[in-house]
């Protein structure tokens, strides 16, 4: 064992640690069946180690190394071209009930956000610092709240916000996702706790698949990924009462997501 | 019992709810009305109690109904959910296979981002590890996320035992909080509560008013349940995925309230089953699609969170501690038994569950498991011992539609046999044994067979009448058909002497 827990542990622990890694290490004696799968060929690649093949580790294929499949042809299409992603996206995104604003700039952008905060007759909106937002904070017709300030974010004040605006770090056209961070999205809370949140962003931000999201994510943050990526599809939801939906559970009730570009 | 789920149906022609409420805070009569008993016992009277109940498993199939048709919407949006589904079950089977090796890797990387890994070997270490921490950060509220390990180690009771406030904050599990209940299904803990209950409850419990609207009862929920959010001191959460390559948990919800519990407490404690590792991040992105699909029929979750250690420097909120618990509890018994390794596959979508016959007419409570249905059939035995838990091996029809909505292809309803055969093995039931060694004697035996159908025959219409003990408890809800006047040997016998006598009398005539 290279890796010793963290000095925090007592002595108790890192027993269990050892007994329960020992009765792994005993289990995974007896080789395993090998999956069940249709697909005979992928049964074959994923033939489980031999005796003369101690090594588990690197003779074992994993999902990144099936056969090349970069697309992954077999998941739910996530569009071959930007209009296509943009168009699949915006797809998803209304059928899941967010609302899609289409702005041409950054401009636009501003006078939709100031005429959401209007019409819902927001008192407090809170945001974070962002190129994207910025230029928006001065046309809304309320108070504002940073939450990425010098006095750093206070719950009890999110609470009160009728809003939170915040960027993402991408969008995925699959799935309707968008990709926001602790790091670049105005930390945990922002777009969680209040009752609407709106995403600002651009349409060079949206990928096709999952997959190339959170291989963008990894590459764009390196080996210091922010210590929340939340994946948000669609407004909070629940179908706990006779599976029946409704929206704004205990997260957002209404998602709006801007489009810039 | 029967009557308060006559109003079912009423309900769902959203018509006036019925009058006659129990209080919330009692539980219903037929919820695990037999609990305490042994569990085959318990299973057999609850199971006879809920088949008989059709108002209750009238109203379950139509909370059911509606899951049917957005899981087919969803799955035609997969270009070959076949494939995905091999996919799905090679990167679990792979993860499965290297436990030990991905364990070390994702402890390695996870307390490299500041958070702690705690390893728990059974229930009580896993309950005193995180007592231990609730203590260290001098909790006065502590708030819940959905976690059925939690459920498994009974750590709510713990926690209040040492006096601890802990709230549920899922509406399901929130719900099945006030009413003193377990979850009902691992994914829809309280499908089988009516919306009248609903409104009764809170308006007992919270003092709305009454409401027959889902939504207005969602808000009661949402309203009551922000402030708890903002002062609780410490967040506890479940974890549906631990990634060995980034040292991250991924949490899938979709109301937001893991998200809240795990932004807003000053520590943040994750409880997971060993089971939970993965490769590769890569690998949630067929992962994460798959169990929203197959579990309720979404695109995706709404909130797929992955966690990396407590708030970053940067980073303007979290919490300043993470933990997360480990635990053990006869997972590595399962993962001994390299025939059902499989079942360790499992990622709790709960879709064995909607589809299962047995399910849904015996309902959640009576299987008196943590994880009901299929699943829970399967891999209960070997968490809590085949010799009491082997009834539920026979809770199957065999039909194999959990087999088929498994979206980690797990063979469960062989599984259910392979318990089956592993129980006679271990525990056999002698007289089903002498049952078998008499069969073999007479029916090597053409004299000694026509005998015995001879006798069979001519008592079976006693049998029907008197009931003897060992035949009792099966026509308890079954007939014996009329005996046959003769014996399917004679029979044939006759039919083939006339066949030959028509044949040769056809021959004897004449052509035209």
């Amino acid at each position: 064992m290279t890796d010793e827990p963290a000095t925090t542990a007592s002595p108790a622990a890192r027993s269990s640690r050892a007994v329960i890694l020992a009765r792994i290490r005993e289990a995974l004696r007896v080789p395993a069946p090998p999956p069940h799968m249709l697909d005979r060929q992928l049964v074959t690649a994923a033939e489980p180690p031999t005796a003369s093949q101690p090594d588990r580790g690197s003779g074992f294929p994993t999902l990144s190394v099936l056969p090349a499949e970069a697309g992954r042809p077999w998941l739910p299409d996530g569009g071959a071209t930007p209009e296509e992603r943009l168009a699949l996206l915006t797809d998803n995104l209304e059928k899941l009930r967010a609302v899609v604003h289409r702005c041409g700039s950054a401009d636009e952008a501003g006078s939709v956000v100031a005429e959401l905060a209007r019409s819902n007759s927001w008192q407090r909106v809170a945001f974070h610092h962002d190129p994207l937002i910025e230029p928006l904070v001065p046309q809304l017709p309320c108070e504002v709240v940073e939450v990425d300030g010098a006095d750093g974010s206070d719950k009890h004040r999110l609470e009160a916000c009728d809003a939170g605006i915040s960027s993402c770090e991408l969008l995925v056209a699959q799935t309707g996702s968008i990709l926001v961070s602790s790091r670049l999205s105005g930390g945990r809370g922002l777009s969680i706790l209040p009752h609407v949140h709106v995403v600002v962003a651009h349409t060079s931000q949206i990928f096709g698949t999952l997959g190339d999201a959170l291989e963008a994510t990894k590459a764009r943050h390196g080996g210091q990924l922010p210590s929340m990526l939340s994946f948000i599809t669609g407004p909070s939801r629940t179908g706990d009462i006779e599976r029946i939906l409704v929206l704004g559970a205990h997260g957002p009730k209404e998602l709006h997501v801007i489009l810039i570009g | 019992m029967n009557h308060k789920r006559t109003g079912a149906m009423t309900t769902i022609q959203h018509t006036a709810a019925s009058t006659s409420h129990e209080t919330g805070k009692k539980p219903p009569a037929e919820a695990a009305s037999h609990r305490g008993a042994a569990p085959k016992r318990q299973f057999l009277l609850d199971a006879a109690a809920h088949v008989a109940d059709t108002g209750h498993r009238t109203f379950v199939n139509s909370a059911l109904g509606g899951y049917y048709k957005s899981r087919d919407a969803q799955k035609a949006r997969y270009r070959d959910w076949e494939h995905a589904r091999d996919a799905a079950s090679l990167a679990k089977w792979t993860a499965v296979n290297r436990l030990d090796e991905l364990l070390e890797q994702f402890t390695s990387r996870f307390e490299a981002h500041g958070g702690t890994v705690h390893w728990a070997a059974n229930a009580e270490e896993a309950r005193s590890i995180i007592l231990g921490l609730v203590r260290k950060a001098d909790a006065k509220a502590i708030i819940k996320s959905k976690c059925m390990t939690s459920e498994e180690i009974h750590l709510n009771a713990a926690l209040e035992e040492e006096g601890y406030g802990v709230v549920e904050s899922d509406l399901g599990e929130f719900i099945q909080q006030l009413r003193g209940e377990p979850p009902y299904h691992f994914v829809f803990p309280c499908m089988h509560v009516r919306r009248d209950e609903i409104s009764t409850l809170f308006h007992d419990n919270l003092g709305s008013e009454p409401t027959d609207s889902p939504e207005e009862l969602t808000m009661i929920a949402r309203r009551h349940m922000r402030q708890l959010y903002v002062n609780a001191d410490v967040g506890i959460t479940g974890a549906n995925f631990l990634v060995a390559e980034t040292g991250q948990i991924s949490i899938t919800e979709n109301e937001g309230n893991a998200r809240l519990t795990a932004a807003l407490p000053k520590m943040h404690i994750a409880l997971a089953g060993i089971e939970k590792v993965v490769a590769n991040l890569d690998d949630l992105s067929v992962l994460l699609p798959m169990l929203a699909t197959a579990g309720a029929g979404q695109p995706m979750t709404c909130y797929n969170t992955l966690y990396s250690g407590p708030r970053r420097e940067g980073e303007c909120d979290g919490p300043e501690e993470m933990h997360l618990v480990l635990l053990d509890n006869a997972r590595t018994a399962l993962l001994a038994d390299a025939e059902q390794r499989d079942a360790l596959q499992c990622i709790r979508c709960g879709a064995c569950l909607n589809v299962c016959p047995i399910f849904k007419n015996v309902g959640g409570f009576t299987y008196g498991t943590t994880y009901q249905g299929p699943i829970g059939s399967v891999i209960t035995p070997h968490l809590r011992g085949l010799a009491d838990w082997n009834h539920l091996s026979g809770a199957s029809s065999l039909c194999g539609a959990c087999s088929d909505a498994c979206p980690v292809r797990i063979d469960i309803h062989h599984h259910l046999l392979h318990n089956r055969r592993n129980a006679a093995r271990t525990a056999p039931n002698w007289l089903e044994k002498i049952g078998h060694r008499l069969f073999v004697v007479v029916a090597s035996r053409p004299w000694l067979f026509r005998i015995a159908g001879w006798i069979a025959r001519h008592t079976m219409g006693l049998a029907r009448r008197l009931k003897p003990p060992l035949v009792r408890e099966w026509l308890a809800s079954r007939d014996l058909p009329s005996p046959p006047a003769e014996s399917f040997r004679t029979a044939w016998r006759r039919r083939q002497q006339a066949a030959a006598g028509a044949a040769s009398s056809h021959r004897s005539q004449p052509r035209p």
